[in-house]
């Protein structure tokens, strides 16, 4: 017996590595073709924005950034991403709250409904609006009769908005919750718990993370819609311009350095979105992991 | 606080989890739910809880009317067998949840939980989080919390069914001394026999959403009412045979005398348990000739595949100290008889 064990294990190579791994030659080419194409295609363009943003200048960027005009685009684009960001999350809390804690007639539908804003062109989500709330639209007579804007106007900004970031919170809970079940809920409910005790103490810190993460997606998204923000804004300067459209409006007047600037603003709320969902992501991984149930952990401890 | 239920039933997308079951649980009595998996009785368990909601029949906690009532309010203790801690509480919080929703003072939940931690005997692990804990400490964690707020009714659902043998053992010991020193009602599930029979004083064998016995556990083992309880209660042999003539039926060599109610050539199974087989190596009265066939160490017993002649066998059990000192090998001619045996109609 000793002796079959010992032949085996002379069997094995020295280095475990050289079975489990392609050569040498191999991985350099493939690593050095991934860097190739990140380099080429995102950190060059990135580079590329913030130095033709700086081509005439610190204070000609400055001059750019502080413009009223821009100002304005800056302030309405949080603006509409505050409304999006807070309208949303508690959508998604209570859409996958139902979805996942409780079975009723009609959940399918709700969650195919949920995903639409996913599917459909931005450029349709703002036109559906139009159709909505303008003059020639279903509303927009009675809207207008009650001198209520709402296309080409704020409120039209920020419904359009929220259409289109309407399932990043719901789409990153479903799953994490589903994943979690309902035990803890169950175990809150029969120590006499009520349902928003059971909310507040059980349900909300075990789903945290993943719904900053979902906030987080959702935030970024809507600081950088265009398409659906573009049909029911009108571009009004200074009035219904959010910055993406503010971008477009300087680049068409080959205004290309200011555009640029405004651009790179954006690009600054992008990379730290990119941070904080990275941080956010490594507490969100803990948080999906339920808790071993295995006979392993009782070895461990 | 005592456990009713009347006429229950609970139909899940048309498969009939329970149907229509009734029992009594006194008052400080310690009893298992037994079946196979499937058999409806975490269903029954979830009901008494308030979890699920009966399709018809009645639940009275203490003779009153509980069928509405939320799980919230009904006061009973209930144990998850994946132990549902609340994972971002620490082991003191966790207990204590039963006690902050009910608005106690600082110092009484303090007390309490402290009180709890030392019957557990985890005291010292207050401030550890459930995933700094073994599989064994999270369930009795589980068990604190339940008690916690001094329920009524301790209900757990497969609570060591997660836990490797060892462990199961011990925590088996610890719930009957718990039970001895809090006398609350106390129903637990199990698909383990051997934790049913060990710890409860009364059983409730459940197959296909009906109780198909209720008893003690010497009535359960030795007396199975149903074909589906004497196979899934301890091991046993059974052979099909019919009625020799009246009282008797012969089955190879072996005849058993049998309840005069079955008619002549009605077909009948006869059930037996392999340690209720006598093997000798010489003959006594009533034995018959065997041949053993194989041989199979069980720890406390040793097994044997006895051959009887004309193509039959039966597997009887030894107890390894008489086995070892008789010196029974394989190949052997010995001696045997059916001791005890359950007959039932087929």
């Amino acid at each position: 017996m000793p002796e079959t064990l010992k032949m085996t294990f002379k069997d094995k190579p020295n280095d475990p590595t050289k079975t489990l791994t392609e050569p040498r030659w191999v991985r350099w080419a493939l690593v050095s073709l991934a860097l190739l194409f990140v380099g080429l295609f995102l950190v060059l363009p990135l580079v590329e924005v913030f130095s033709a943003a700086f081509d005439k200048g610190f204070t000609y960027y400055l001059s750019v950034v502080r413009d009223p005009v821009a100002l304005s685009a800056i302030q309405l684009t949080l603006i509409s991403a505050l409304f999006s960001v807070v309208l949303n999350t508690i959508f998604g809390l209570a859409s996958a709250w139902a979805i996942t804690k409780f079975q009723f007639p009609g959940k399918n539908l709700l969650i195919t409904l949920i995903d639409i804003p996913f599917s459909v062109s931005p450029v349709v989500a703002g036109l559906i609006y139009v159709l909505l709330f303008g003059l020639q639209g279903i509303w927009g007579p009675w809207l207008a009769a009650h001198n209520i804007h709402v296309i080409f106007a704020v409120p039209g900004i920020i419904l359009a908005t929220i259409f289109v970031t309407f399932p990043f919170v719901s789409r990153e809970l479903i799953p994490l919750m589903q994943e979690q079940g309902s035990d803890e809920e169950e175990a809150a409910l029969v120590l006499g718990a009520g349902g928003w005790q059971i909310f507040w103490k059980v349900t909300l810190p075990n789903i945290q993370w993943g719904l900053l993460y979902g906030v987080i997606l959702c935030n970024a998204r809507a600081m950088g819609e265009f398409g659906a923000v573009s049909v029911v804004s009108g571009h009004i300067r200074g009035l219904t311009d959010t910055l993406p459209l503010h971008v477009e409006i300087l680049y068409n007047e080959y205004n290309f350095t200011a555009a640029f600037a405004v651009a790179s603003l954006l690009t600054f709320l992008a990379i730290v979105t990119l941070v904080a969902k990275s941080l956010v992501g490594a507490k969100y991984e803990q948080e999906k992991q339920v808790l071993p149930t295995s006979l392993e952990s009782e070895r461990t401890v | 606080m005592s456990i009713e239920v009347k006429n229950l039933n609970k139909t899940f997308n048309g498969f009939k989890a329970v149907q229509n079951i009734s029992l009594k649980l006194e008052s400080g009595s310690l009893v298992a739910l037994l079946g196979p998996s499937g058999s409806g009785k975490s269903t029954l368990l979830r009901m008494i809880a308030g979890l699920e909601i009966p399709d018809t029949g009645e639940i009275l906690l203490t003779g009153r009317e509980a069928t509405h009532v939320s799980a919230k309010e009904r006061n009973v203790g209930f144990v998850f067998q994946h132990y549902a801690l609340f994972k971002h509480m620490t082991v003191f919080e966790n207990i204590a949840f039963g006690l902050r929703v009910r608005k106690q003072s600082e110092k009484q939940i303090r007390d309490r939980v402290h009180e709890l931690l030392s019957l557990i005997q985890l005291s010292g692990l207050d401030k550890r989080y459930p995933s700094q804990l073994s599989g064994g400490q999270r369930q009795r964690v589980a068990v604190a919390r339940a008690l916690a707020p001094r329920p009524g009714v301790l209900l757990l659902d497969e609570p060591f069914g997660a836990l490797d043998a060892k462990v199961r053992e011990e925590l088996r010991e610890w719930i009957l001394r718990l039970h001895e020193e809090s006398h609350v009602t106390t129903l637990f599930v199990t698909h383990d026999q051997n934790e049913a029979l060990e710890v409860a004083s009364r059983i409730l064998i459940m197959n296909n959403g009906k109780i198909e016995q209720d008893g003690t556990p010497i009535e359960i083992f030795d007396h199975p009412a149903t074909h589906f309880i004497a196979q899934f209660v301890g091991e046993t042999n059974y052979i099909d045979t019919e009625v020799t003539e009246k009282g008797l039926a012969v089955w190879g060599p072996f005849r058993f005398s049998i309840d005069p109610k079955f008619a002549p050539h009605q077909k009948i199974r006869i059930y037996f348990r392999p340690h209720d087989v006598y093997v000798t190596e010489s003959f006594e009265t009533l034995q018959v000739k065997a041949r053993i066939k194989k041989t199979r160490f069980k720890g406390t017993v040793i097994e044997y595949l006895l051959d009887i002649g004309e193509d039959k066998s039966i597997f009887a059990q030894v107890p390894k100290g008489v086995a070892l000192a008789s010196g029974f090998k394989e190949n052997q001619d010995v001696y045997a008889a059916i001791t005890a045996y359950h007959v039932f109609p087929l």
